[in-house]
């Protein structure tokens, strides 16, 4: 019930945030709920605010959205639903329903924590992205109110707890280094696609085993320079 | 239909078999350990790269303004782990200021 109550407070921002974006009423709703995937919504307007094609906008979501199928595939076997089930089913694997049937005593609790917080979360998302939306409506001038620097910090917190470790420091790093020296030669969206090929690269570099004691002393040398 | 509309309904389209594929597909998917470390890094470098870009660029122009002042506040409210509605104003009641302070900016 927390976590629905939480995310109800961040569909408010998504629908204050996506109405400055230039997204209107209707296209903002259907992005809550037909795509509900936050990270995914926060992605296509913030390629659209910025004045990026929608396509890529929506590329950069479904991007986005490959974790959910990560997720999905590890519910599959816990949740064994067939039929116009899964069709539905599939909508609410999300961060948080995921999250809720993990680590439970029976399969039972863990389906239960599943369905429970999935379908309160698309409740209470769905009503804060309509509150956010009447709420920022009568807000004048976006830009005088900071709302454009709004989605970044939403990034950046969405952006945060996948932050574990040097490997995904570096990485992200990385990417926002490509991203920004992309950005005066290729067209608004694109440049955010292109940081995506570093996530590719970096997948296929054969792991370093990062517990290894060569490894240790080789970062602390690192470190000290 | 409006490419605005368009871009909407492919991109909602798009999660949704993301959702349902692995509901799908055959668990000998999760034996292809590449595929699911690039599924898991995807995330870090796009939200990484948003971050950048919409802090630091006004369409192809790379530029330093309030925003970064705000996204700044924002990383300290990240780091002290309070909440995300909490992260968001605090970013954009530091832009606003900012902007109050230095027209133009």
């Amino acid at each position: 019930m927390g976590v629905s109550v939480a995310t109800g407070a961040y569909g408010i921002s998504f629908g204050a945030i996506s109405l400055a974006g230039g997204l209107d009423f209707w296209q903002t709703m259907a992005l809550s709920l037909l795509m509900f995937t936050g990270g995914s919504q926060f992605g296509l307007i913030g390629v659209v605010a910025g004045g990026g094609a929608p396509l890529a906008g929506a590329a950069t979501a479904i991007m986005l959205g490959a974790r959910n199928a990560l997720y999905s595939l590890s519910l599959a076997e816990l949740l064994r639903v067939r039929g116009w089930r899964r069709l539905l089913t599939a909508q609410l694997v999300i961060d948080e329903s995921t999250a809720m049937s993990l680590g439970r005593d029976s399969e039972r609790a863990a389906r239960l924590g599943f369905y429970s917080t999935g379908i309160g979360v698309f409740v209470l998302w769905n009503l804060g992205t309509a509150i956010g939306l009447l709420g920022a409506s009568w807000l004048a001038e976006p830009r005088v109110l900071g709302l454009d620097a709004a989605a970044p910090a939403a990034f950046l917190a969405l952006l945060a707890p996948r932050l574990r470790g040097r490997e995904a420091w570096a990485v992200a790093l990385a990417a926002a280094m490509v991203a920004l020296i992309a950005v005066p030669f290729v067209p608004v969206g694109f440049p955010v696609l292109i940081a995506a090929l570093v996530g590719v690269v970096a997948g296929l570099l054969p792991v370093r085993p990062s517990t290894s004691a060569p490894e240790r002393t080789e970062s602390a040398e690192e470190e000290s320079r | 239909m409006t490419p605005l509309w368009i871009g909407i309904l492919v991109g909602a389209a798009g999660c949704y078999v993301l959702k349902l594929a692995g509901l799908s597909v055959p668990k000998s998917v999760l034996e292809r350990p590449r595929l699911l470390r690039i599924a898991g890094l995807l995330p870090v470098v796009l939200l990484s790269a948003l971050v950048a870009v919409q802090t630091f660029s006004i369409g192809s122009e790379l530029m330093i303004d309030a925003r970064a002042a705000g996204l700044a506040v924002a990383g300290i409210a990240v780091w002290r782990r309070w909440p995300f509605l909490v992260v968001v104003a605090l970013a954009a009641i530091t832009t606003a200021l900012v902007r109050m302070w230095v027209p133009g900016s």
